[in-house]
């Protein structure tokens, strides 16, 4: 490609796990019911006042702190005026850079493809939700559950050249937002929403000169990460295609949105029908002295985070790079992983367990880990069971499938199905003694110098008892008893 | 033998003596509302139904009293006087008119305002111009000009107000009772249909200083739905009346109060200051040691100006959510912006819809320093000045307008230059959030003219004691009008 891409992100993410809206005492939580969590604030009665939640600012500030950002003096909320029906007062209560939000320039790095990047934040602000609408042909319906939900909207520079890079930012925050218990970051819950900026340049200028930057065209509202890769590389490659046929310089800075439908970006407004938004200070809130003690509280909660954890499982449980990194995709998982490992497990048969069958199956059922009904005691009993030979490995697989779809405990499901190894050496014996009397022939050969034919000796003995046997035992009577012939 | 017309504690004593009930008491002010509806057009709402409540050791218990439309009040019509919210009844009381049902207080009448409190004639209200009771061609002067008329007319010893410039202090003085807005913050704002949130006072009218202190410490206390709200349960207002004020020191401005300033004076102006300047001989023969001060004249001159760039501003935006989508009489039209621009147009007045341009205006993005940041530089500095006085002095004195009540013919809500920082000072109580009382100081041609005393904001003990001895030392407490004309 001829050319340099810069990309830079709005990434909007709900703060899922406050109680309580931003402003308001309603319920903050996700419902299939619309209109449910509303106070009278969130619909903007009048008389109705802001009242500021401290735990949506808590997060925020977390946030802004992972970011490696800085946090400011002084708490301060700014009006953006607009009017929209999903806006109930006809403005929105944010932040701006001037006084200062929660974050100002900050840093990440994060992974894309095996590969470390840096992405600078320009900064993070703390503002509020609109309401949330369905349009049908004669009328819109206005669901006011999200009106006044807390919002973190993050800002990056430019500093992203490929969609998969931007994508990779996401996953990264999404994990961040995820560890940090901020929010479930879940799209399929509208609760991660952004807005792309994407501008080309020819490859050989110097893009650390702001005067050989292409125009910047906004995207908004790509509501998926599938979304923000497909509309960057359709961007691209509309702006590429204008640079070739001459029409690039021609090209207004503007604003388009993603249709997902059409699969590409459309028109919205060029930037003198830019909205003067009449940013000022809110004057419900007083502002806030953000004190030096309560930030140190707040560093000191940040918890452990994706990367952090992975390392601790390479380092303190040996567990290979590869399982870690499939454990802690997704903080459900590592919980889940963490959870067993408190109730006893051995960590190294716990990692197998979930990356080899938990995962697999629960993909197959279409469930989150969260709703499996496999619990992590349920995995714990079933490690120590294997462990203190209860049952074999074999049958511990059988065990698990049913208490994955039953939700039954494995002890129940064993001594159910009268499951049990067969440890006592006498009994095997018999058994071993009855498999040798049966295959004259491969005696023969085993006296002949096939040495190997006395696995599927041992392989009979398994067959016989169902697999109940124990297989190490059942391989040290088989060796002695073929002596004997 | 009527009762309305005298204190609340010689009301509460004859309910406490059993000489009268509350009912009784409720009959005679519902009586007195429709006489008094009939000459001053003082109410949007007589509450014919109301009931008398349980008398108990709270001194407002079983005593009717007024509300400002501009307050929510559950169940009862609250238009803010505006068409726009002609038929809106609210499900929620503001959290001062539930203080004052707590303390028993019988609501028998909600008062017409200028239309959301956005003038100061009384004359813009949906229901019509009201008229003084003491002469019906004038006018009260606003926005409490219903609850002003009605306390002066005797209807019932209070009536709540609430003040962005002087609109109680104002009508206060012209209808010749008591207006008094306590520190921001001491009375909650919740339920309070908001003009200028920075500048928004709740308060209260009554005909004497006992009366203000008595309902101010009934209406104040921190709430939860109000942030800018403070803990004032150490300030007992009623309690720290004692009169005392020997040591006491005020000031008065020369560039306000000097007739040497006012080259073409009015006759009417002439006596007024002079019956000022009597005022302050009474306050030195009090005890009190009275200075006369300089303050820049360039710095005065600007508050006018001042006052319309900040309030404005927050007027636009503050009731952008009045669009008649979730209450208020729907507008039609083919799209969601079309009745949302139907219902504006036909429901602001023209004097709310020039508030609202040039409260855009001087937000815009171009404009926004040179009017509204530069507004904000100026409020700073006017309150940084009178801070200044508060260090030397424990109040500043001064005249309130240029006279008593103005003709309503002619009026204009427009500012007569001359007279301008004579008619438009008490708003520097607004831009400081100080506790400013209004009482009456004589008369001229037999119309009630007031002074006002304004403190150091949380020194509201003070400022009304100041009022209280001064009130003692002169004949027009608890006076009620005498139709003159």
């Amino acid at each position: 490609m001829n050319y340099k891409v810069m990309i830079g992100l709005e990434m909007h993410c709900e703060i899922s796990k406050t109680k309580t809206k931003v402003f308001s005492s309603a319920k903050n939580s996700f419902s299939e019911t619309p209109n449910c969590n509303v106070r009278p604030v969130d619909m903007a009665f009048p008389g109705t006042l802001p009242v500021v939640n401290k735990e949506a600012v808590k997060m925020a500030l977390m946030a802004s702190m992972i970011l490696g950002c800085t946090q400011p003096e002084y708490l301060y909320f700014e009006r953006k005026n607009y009017y929209y029906p999903d806006l109930p007062k006809g403005f929105q209560i944010t932040q701006e850079t001037k006084p200062a939000p929660v974050g100002s320039y900050g840093k990440l790095t994060y992974e894309c493809k095996g590969e470390k990047k840096t992405v600078r934040i320009n900064n993070l602000h703390l503002e509020e939700d609109a309401a949330s609408s369905d349009h049908y042909t004669s009328c819109s319906r206005i669901n006011y559950n999200r009106a006044g939900v807390p919002l973190l909207e993050l800002v990056t520079e430019p500093d992203f050249h490929s969609a998969d890079e931007a994508v990779a930012f996401l996953e990264e925050m999404r994990s961040i937002y995820q560890y940090a218990g901020i929010s479930e970051a879940d799209s399929k819950k509208g609760q991660v929403r952004c807005d792309v900026n994407v501008s080309i340049m020819d490859k050989n200028l110097d893009d650390s000169d702001p005067n050989n930057w292409g125009t910047k065209v906004e995207i908004k509202n790509v509501n998926s990460f599938s979304g923000v890769r497909d509309a960057i590389n359709y961007e691209i490659q509309r702006q590429i295609d204008l640079k070739e046929d001459g029409k690039y310089d021609e090209m207004p800075q503007q604003t388009r949105r993603w249709d997902e439908e059409s699969a590409s970006t459309i028109f919205m407004r060029g930037k003198v029908d830019a909205i003067d938004y009449k940013y000022f200070v809110e004057p419900n809130i007083p502002k806030f002295k953000i004190s030096k003690e309560w930030l140190e509280e707040i560093r000191k909660s940040i918890p452990m985070l994706a990367h952090e954890r992975k390392d601790m499982y390479m380092k303190e449980y040996g567990i290979s790079e590869y399982d870690a990194s499939i454990l802690v995709k997704e903080k459900p998982v590592a919980d889940f992983f963490e959870e067993t490992l408190n109730l006893g497990a051995n960590p190294k048969s716990a990692s197998n367990w979930i990356t080899t069958n938990l995962l697999g199956n629960l993909n197959k059922m279409e469930i989150t880990i969260e709703e499996s009904k496999l619990t992590p005691s349920h995995l714990a009993e079933l490690i120590k069971m294997v462990e203190d030979g209860e049952i074999s490995s074999q049958q511990a697989k059988g065990v698990f499938t049913e208490s994955l779809e039953s939700g039954k405990s494995p002890k129940k499901i064993a001594s159910e199905k009268g499951l049990k190894q067969i440890t006592d050496t006498s009994e095997i014996e018999k058994i071993v003694n009855e498999v040798l009397d049966e295959n004259p022939d491969i005696i023969e050969q085993y006296k002949n110098g096939k040495v190997a034919m006395v696995n599927y000796l041992v392989g009979q003995v398994m067959k016989k008892t169902h697999g109940t046997a124990n297989p190490s035992l059942a391989r040290d009577v088989m060796a002695k008893e073929i002596e004997k012939r | 033998m009527s009762y309305m017309d005298k204190s609340i504690e010689e009301i509460h004593e004859a309910l406490k003596k059993g000489l009268v009930t509350s009912e009784e008491l409720v009959k005679e002010s519902l009586e007195k509302s429709h006489f008094v509806q009939d000459k001053c057009n003082a109410f949007v709402t007589i509450l014919d139904e109301a009931k008398g409540t349980e008398v108990t050791d709270s001194l407002l218990s079983g005593i009717p009293y007024g509300v400002k439309d501009n307050y929510s009040t559950k169940g009862v019509l609250s238009t803010g006087s505006s068409n726009t919210l002609k038929d809106y009844v609210p499900f929620f009381s503001a959290t001062a008119i539930d203080n004052l049902s707590k303390a028993g207080a019988v609501m028998v009448n909600k008062t017409v305002l200028d239309e959301f409190g956005m003038g100061g004639t009384g004359t813009t209200g949906h229901t019509g111009v009201v008229t003084n009771p003491w002469d019906h061609t004038r006018m009260c002067a606003g926005s409490s000009a219903g609850s002003a008329a009605a306390v002066a007319a005797g209807v019932y010893p209070y009536a709540t107000g609430s003040d962005t410039g002087d609109s109680i202090r104002k009508p206060a003085a012209y209808c010749g009772i008591v207006g008094y807005k306590p520190t921001y913050g001491m009375i909650s704002r919740y339920g309070l249909f908001p003009f200028a949130s920075s500048l928004d006072h709740c308060g209260v009218l009554t005909r004497s200083v006992r009366d203000a202190a008595i309902v101010t410490d009934a209406m104040k206390g921190i709430d939860k739905n109000d942030m800018t709200s403070w803990d004032s349960k150490n300030v007992h207002l009623l309690d720290s009346l004692d009169g005392k004020v020997s040591s006491k020191k005020l000031c008065y401005i020369k560039e306000i109060c000097d007739i040497k300033n006012y080259p073409n004076a009015s006759d009417e102006l002439k006596r007024h200051l002079e019956n000022f300047m009597k005022t302050i001989d009474l306050c030195k023969s009090l005890g009190m040691e009275v200075d006369e001060v300089s303050v820049d004249e360039t710095l005065l001159k600007a508050s006018p100006a001042t006052y319309v760039v900040i309030s404005c501003a927050e007027a636009t935006s503050n009731m952008s959510n009045l669009t008649g989508f979730i209450f208020g009489p729907r507008a039609s039209g083919d799209k969601w912006d079309e009745e949302m621009k139907n219902y504006r147009t036909k429901g602001f007045s023209p004097l709310i819809k020039r508030r609202f341009v040039i409260g855009s205006y001087v937000l815009q993005a171009q404009n926004k320093d040179r009017y509204f940041h530069n507004a904000q530089r100026v409020r700073r500095l006017l309150v940084d000045e009178w801070k200044k006085l508060f260090e030397k002095y424990d109040a500043v004195i001064l005249p309130v307008g240029s006279g008593p009540a103005k003709k309503l013919e002619g009026s204009k809500d427009a500012l007569d230059k001359n007279t301008a920082i004579l008619e438009d000072h008490l708003q520097i109580g607004n831009f400081g959030g100080f506790p400013s009382i209004t009482i009456p100081n004589g008369f001229i041609d037999g119309l009630p003219v007031g002074v006002n005393i304004t403190g150091n904001c949380y020194e509201d003990e003070k400022v009304l004691n100041i009022a209280y001895a001064l009130e003692g030392a002169m004949d027009y407490k608890g006076q009620i009008c005498k139709e003159v004309r």
